[in-house]
């Protein structure tokens, strides 16, 4: 192939119809305030743990949402649980202890 | 009858048997313990002041500690004078177990001298005081407002019948008595029951009926004491030596943790304490039930109960026989199983690394959302002329306090290990922390040698002391929250009291110290939502208010951000009042 100094990248499009929900649907029976998130990112911002990791309450719920899980593990790995975003959650989601849930609920694929 | 006290002496034997094989390494300094002076007096005081006299009980509620130690003195008083009576009168009989308890019954006639006179009457006033502690128990089921306690735990069939064969012991055993007390002789109760007795029964198969109720009763009670509440009675007499030995909770179920779970005697003091009883659904989640439900083995209730709790620690301190409710909860959390475990060695920790000072100022991640705290306390040790670094001013690694309340803990370790890689390599001797929780696990988890630790209300006590810095006393009423990991945690009390008289004139509130108040905003809860934890707050901050303070003030972050939400007064941590004052 030729090197054109640029590439086109790959498409990052997600077709619900294939993903595999079914995580997030449990973890929704065990917290089912996940569905009142609005993704505002507060939790995001207060992570002492997303400067060494990339860690984010926010994505990982969304990721949930799509069915993308080794991404949501590999942020999960570096949270402290410290609790800090569900102090600051504008909607009062126990993020932690949704954390510690989807923790629970993983299966090693 | 024999029998019944075999099963008894059995069930003892076998418990001592099972705590003695299950904590390991412990055993060892276990029985070194027990073999040292100190500790053995330290044993054998407490096993008197806690298992027959019931001082905490005292100091809680006169009435009801009258009502215990009539009861577990009068009866252990009883069964001491009456071996000692055996052993003067029959002496070859006193080797059987059963025969000093229906002594009455057996023999038939002993002397009228003083000696046989002042036993009869020591008798007789032991059995009047356990009949009395009987009587208030009786009156206790229906008020038990009167002996301190707004509520009092459920108790289950088990407990029932192990509850009404106790009661039904004493007044049988007094009618049993009374029947025989013209042959074998009393004195004020027993004689003068008689009489009354004789007035309208005068034949003495009568007694039989009496002794046998007796002995039914008592039959019953020893058969189902290992499975009632009152296997405390056996189970707290192992648990002091325990204790005593600075043996700690190493597995959930096993040695120490079975130990006092079986020490609990279901009193139910610590349903008022806990912080959740303000919400009825919450009664049931309380350290009475968690014990009842670790006995029963019913997994399901044990995770909800130990899930839910906020871990302030308010059961352990009131419970009068010691029983640890936030660290069973913590080992019950221990068990849970996780597929994702968090893993830090990825953490880079040069970059973190801060070089210089003496102090070393390391905030917390709480206080890096009140920034307000962080600032005052920068600006005060500017004041004060104090150089110091400061650890985490762009965000650090968590304490591992809250993994460790999790019940996580190789991920709390893993977070301790880099914090301690980074504050060794800073050269630093002081650690000033601003959070009780950083500070409580910095105490307990950290090997820090030759590094001081201490909490910023200390730490500013010491300055104002030391005359670094000169305060302006103003005429604003300040009351103090202990926070639970600060207070009951780590047992400072009276620094921060101290600091807040500098500043301005201090009010207490109705509960505090070693009984206050959880904010609610815990982090030990993993369960409870922030709808439940509203009027835990509203309840706490009435009893703060009860003096009508013009400022709340408190020494935790977390506890800062709760109260701020709802109070009605304006509610700020100890760095920002004094940073205020000071001149």
């Amino acid at each position: 192939m030729i090197d054109f100094g640029f590439k086109i990248s790959p498409s990052s499009a997600i077709n619900m119809d294939n993903a595999d929900l079914s995580l997030y649907e449990k973890v929704r029976e065990i917290e089912p305030d996940i569905s009142k998130c609005i993704a505002c990112g507060s939790c995001s911002a207060t992570c002492p743990a997303g400067r060494f990791s990339g860690m984010s309450v926010r994505k990982c719920i969304l990721d949930l949402q799509r069915g993308k899980k080794n991404e949501v593990k590999k942020m999960l790995s570096c949270c402290m649980l410290c609790g800090k975003c569900t102090m600051v959650c504008p909607r009062g989601i126990n993020t932690r202890h949704l954390i510690l849930s989807i923790c629970k609920l993983y299966k090693e694929d | 009858m024999i029998g019944m006290i075999f099963i008894l002496s059995y069930c003892l034997v076998a418990l001592v048997r099972i705590i003695m094989q299950l904590p390991g390494n412990d055993r060892k300094k276990f029985f070194i313990s027990l073999v040292t002076p100190k500790t053995m007096a330290k044993n054998i005081r407490d096993i008197f002041c806690d298992c027959l006299f019931h001082v905490k009980l005292w100091k809680r509620n006169k009435l009801l500690g009258y009502m215990h130690s009539s009861i577990a003195f009068g009866w252990f008083m009883l069964i001491v004078v009456g071996h000692i009576e055996v052993l003067l009168y029959t002496p070859h009989r006193a080797k059987l177990l059963y025969f000093p308890i229906f002594f009455r019954y057996f023999v038939a006639e002993t002397e009228e001298t003083m000696r046989g006179a002042f036993f009869f009457f020591l008798m007789d006033f032991f059995l009047l005081m356990v009949l009395s502690g009987i009587f208030l128990a009786m009156f206790k089921r229906i008020q038990s407002g009167v002996f301190g306690m707004r509520r009092t735990t459920n108790p289950s069939f088990l407990d029932l019948i192990g509850l009404y064969s106790l009661w039904a012991i004493f007044p049988l055993r007094l009618l049993a008595e009374g029947f025989t007390a013209d042959i074998s002789g009393g004195s004020f109760l027993t004689k003068s029951l008689n009489y009354v007795l004789h007035s309208f029964l005068s034949d003495h198969a009568n007694m039989l009926p009496a002794w046998w109720a007796y002995s039914c009763a008592l039959g019953i009670f020893l058969i189902v004491l290992p499975f009632t509440r009152y296997m405390h009675i056996p189970a707290e007499i192992l648990l002091i030596p325990l204790r005593n030995a600075g043996i700690k909770i190493r597995n959930a179920r096993k040695g120490l943790a079975k130990a006092e779970v079986y020490a609990c005697p279901s009193c139910g003091l610590c349903i008022d304490a806990c912080p959740m009883g303000v919400m009825k659904t919450h009664i049931k989640d309380t350290t009475v039930y968690l014990n009842r439900q670790i006995r029963r083995n019913n997994e399901r209730r044990i995770e909800e109960i130990s899930d839910k709790c906020l871990l302030c620690g308010k059961c352990t301190a009131i419970c009068p026989v010691g029983v640890e409710g936030d660290k069973l909860r913590i080992a019950q959390r221990s068990l849970r199983k996780y597929a994702i475990n968090q893993d830090y060695s990825g953490i880079d920790t040069d970059q973190l690394h801060v070089k210089g000072e003496k102090v070393m100022y390391f905030a917390g991640c709480m206080t890096a959302l009140t920034p307000a705290i962080s600032k005052a306390m920068e600006s005060l040790l500017r004041k004060a002329g104090v150089s110091y670094s400061f650890m985490d001013r762009d965000g650090g690694i968590c304490c591992g306090r809250p993994m460790l309340m999790a019940g996580r803990f190789d991920q709390a370790r893993q977070m301790v290990e880099k914090n301690t890689e980074i504050i060794k390599a800073s050269g630093a001797d002081t650690l000033l922390l601003s959070c009780p929780i950083c500070y409580r696990i910095f105490r307990e988890k950290y090997r820090l040698e030759g590094i001081r630790i201490i909490h910023h209300t200390e730490y500013i006590a010491e300055l104002i002391r030391q005359g670094r810095l000169s305060m302006d006393k103003g005429y604003t009423k300040y009351v103090f929250h202990d926070p639970c990991e600060l207070g009951r945690g780590c047992g400072v009390y009276e620094e921060p009291r101290e600091v807040l008289s500098y500043a301005g004139e201090l009010v207490e509130a109705t509960k505090n110290r070693k009984e206050s108040i959880c904010c609610g905003g815990s982090l030990g809860s993993l369960t409870l939502g922030f709808d439940k934890r509203k009027s835990m707050t509203e309840n706490a901050l009435a009893n703060l208010t009860e003096a009508s303070p013009d400022v709340i003030a408190t020494a935790c972050p977390l506890c800062r951000s709760t109260f701020v939400r709802y109070a009605d007064r304006p509610v700020e941590d100890i760095a920002e009042i004094i940073d205020r004052n000071c001149i």
